[in-house]
């Protein structure tokens, strides 16, 4: 009879700070989903472990820089950008990643995110697009679409939101994709591939947030929104679609966009440097 | 061409530009800034020297940015420095308290004009002092100086430099619009005479399993200052703004959080003999003390000579550092002298610190800013104190 060889270990073991156990994300949250896609790069990236930082603001997603087990920066709201930033300029050898959430990166880190990518500076952007503000409690922000019932929008969100891919490519960023947590390869792939990406890259990863947006949007746990994703995503190639139609709207019976939508290779920010300096 | 690192000579030197030269000295190799004035002709000298010497300068979208990104380069192993005036110190307090709580070593430069709000962009204040105590949420000590000469701008930017690094702390030099923009002669000290202190490091070497097997907060010395690890050493460091234990791992309990804070406070409060700095004029008999600093205290010394000239026994006590408040010093003096004179440009901020520690009424000669005090009004109160 043949037996059945059980591990111990796992293969990212080495990258998941284990002590730090049980983690504080409720069930049926995409967040995890997106670090372990981040971790499986590191490990595939050939770049050694030592040199991979990540560097996080606050927020649910914030929250994977204490269980990443590298080099890790939990800052302050939206100040993840500006902090790699003076990192990556200061030791231009290490590969800083930036993983958080969509309201720390796009609402009170928006004015950082804009200017890091114009001026494309070589940092990897993961942000986490659940739509709200998950750790306060489900408040609505710049991601949630109009009519979307948040916390603070108890009628409505009556504001747009943001459309990320658009937004990032006009500002200059040189790769920008768009994946869900169904998505686990071609998230893993998108995230190794922007590690050999020089310049200013941004990877979105829609990702369910149950207990945030799910509860106050007829979505009923992490499953149901996994369902909806993979009812709706269509795989775009660059220049297929329109750039206004990368607007998302999970309540409208319309596709959501998902693939690479902007893959240049303008030069990264490089600082002045002269021939002869000391 | 050839670029020098230190101008090692005498000079007729500009305020912000000796500071400028004062980072460059240091070994600050990293700037990120955002225009305002009285300030930006630091930006602007490091904009060209620091390329000079391969260092990074970087104009950020604002002073949030600034400030974080001086962090960050700090944790890359980098002296860092930016310099703003009071809108901007607003702007940077967010990411001075993640210094303080990170401790980070980094040097902020307020030159500081009339306030509040946009107040007087272009003419002199010192009404930001209470700010650069206070101004970041929650308890927390630091460490501040104020320059009264265009020399001391360079002199106490390497200072600045070498207290950060010492005792991993944000260090702000708080000047002034005059002495910002004062030209004086500044003499700059050959390469070799140029104090370094580094940064303590870790001597251990990185056992390269992470998972809390270093304690990157662990303060076991008598300094209570933990030693520094950077970026990409090998560490697998976990650096969080949240109240952390000494692995660096969150940990959200009262017990943490009091030792924390506490040794925060405390490594700033032990070390204050090694960081505050004085500088008295006829001090030995005087009966009467004037207490001033930065432009201020240029005014403060005239008014004191007068004084002398007229044989009343005054003195001054000039604060070249501001921050830790010299509580020692102060208590001694108030078991003989009975009259603190305090000049400053705002309308009484160190003037509440010596009322608090001398616990006697203090007479200030306040001004709210835009002109420098001049000698007469603080001589007058001299007089009428006798
Ligand atoms: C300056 C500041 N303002 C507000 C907060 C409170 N706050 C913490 S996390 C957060 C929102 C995080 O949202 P997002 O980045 O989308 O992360 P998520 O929790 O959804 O993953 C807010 C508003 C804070 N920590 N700091
Ligand atoms: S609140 Fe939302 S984002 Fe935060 S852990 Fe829970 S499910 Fe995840
Ligand atoms: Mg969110």
């Amino acid at each position: 009879m043949a037996s059945i060889q059980l591990s111990n270990q796992h293969p990212l073991d080495s990258l998941i700070r284990s002590d730090r156990l049980p983690h504080i994300w409720c069930p049926g949250c995409g967040i995890g989903i997106i670090m372990r896609c981040y971790a499986q790069a590191i490990l595939e990236s050939g770049i050694s472990q030592e040199k991979h930082v990540v560097v996080s603001g606050i927020g649910c997603s914030g929250r994977v820089a204490g269980y990443m087990n590298i080099d890790s920066y939990h800052t302050t709201h939206g100040r993840a950008i500006p902090f790699a930033v003076g990192l990556k300029l200061a030791k231009p050898e290490l590969m800083v990643t930036v993983f958080s959430g969509d309201g720390d990166l796009t609402a009170i880190g928006g004015n950082h995110l804009i200017h890091a990518a114009r001026r494309n500076v070589d940092i990897k952007v993961v942000c986490v697009n659940n739509f709200n503000y998950g750790m306060t409690g489900g408040q609505v922000g710049p991601t949630t679409p109009k009519g979307a019932r948040g916390t603070t929008a108890p009628y409505g969100n009556p504001e747009l939101p943001f459309n990320l891919p658009y937004l990032m490519g006009a500002a200059g960023a040189n790769y920008v994709s768009r994946w869900t947590t169904i998505h686990v390869r071609q998230t893993k792939d998108d995230i190794l591939h922007s590690f050999n990406h020089p310049g200013f890259t941004f990877i979105e990863v829609l990702a369910p947030c149950p207990i945030g947006f799910g509860k106050s949007n007829n979505i009923n746990d992490g499953l149901e929104e996994m369902e909806l994703y993979r009812d709706r995503c269509v795989l775009v190639s660059d220049g297929d679609v329109r750039a206004e139609e990368l607007t998302i709207d999970l309540r409208e019976e319309r596709p959501i966009y998902v693939g690479n939508f902007i893959d240049r290779d303008q030069p990264p920010y490089r600082p002045i440097h002269l021939e002869n300096a000391q | 061409m050839t670029y020098r690192t230190v101008l090692t000579g005498k000079h007729f030197m500009h305020g912000d530009h000796a500071c400028a030269e004062g980072a460059i000295a240091a070994g600050c190799r990293f700037f990120g800034g955002y225009p305002i004035t009285p300030s930006t002709e630091i930006a602007e000298r490091l904009a060209r020297r620091l390329p000079e010497v391969g260092g990074v300068f970087i104009q950020m979208e604002d002073e949030l940015g600034s400030m974080a990104a001086i962090l960050g380069a700090s944790c890359g192993g980098k002296r860092v420095m930016t310099a703003t005036s009071g809108p901007g110190l607003s702007l940077m307090m967010e990411n001075l308290g993640l210094g303080v709580m990170l401790e980070v070593p980094c040097v902020v430069v307020d030159v500081q004009r009339g306030s509040p709000s946009t107040g007087l962009p272009t003419m002199p204040g010192q009404s930001d002092v209470m700010q650069a105590r206070w101004g970041s949420h929650g308890d927390y000590a630091l460490v501040a100086y104020s320059p009264w000469s265009p020399q001391e701008m360079f002199d106490l930017t390497v200072l600045a430099f070498n207290i950060a690094d010492r005792y991993r702390v944000p260090v702000l030099l708080m000047t002034d619009e005059v002495v910002g923009h004062m030209v004086e002669r500044v003499i700059i000290p050959p390469e070799d005479q140029i104090d370094h202190w580094p940064r303590k490091r870790p001597t251990g070497r990185p056992s390269g399993s992470g998972n809390g097997s270093f304690k990157p907060f662990s303060a076991e010395e008598a300094d209570l200052v933990p030693p520094m690890v950077h970026a990409g050493e090998g560490y697998r460091l976990h650096f969080t703004g949240l109240t952390h234990d000494e692995r660096g791992y969150p940990d959200m309990t009262a017990e943490t959080h009091q030792r924390l804070v506490t040794r925060l406070v405390e490594k700033i409060n032990r070390n204050a003999d090694q960081i505050i700095r004085i500088d008295p004029y006829y001090m030995d008999d005087a009966q009467i003390v004037v207490v001033a600093y930065g432009c201020t205290a240029r005014s403060a010394r005239r008014a004191v000579r007068l004084a002398r000239e007229r044989g009343i026994p005054a003195g001054l006590l000039r604060l070249v550092s501001l921050w830790p408040f010299p509580e020692q010093l102060f208590n001694q003096l108030a078991a003989n002298i009975e009259t603190f004179i305090v000049a400053e440009m705002n309308l009484g901020q160190m003037a509440l610190e010596v009322e608090r520690v001398t616990k006697r009424p203090v007479k200030g000669v306040f001004h709210a800013g835009g002109e420098m005090i001049a000698p007469e009004p603080i001589l007058k109160a001299i007089i009428n104190n006798e």
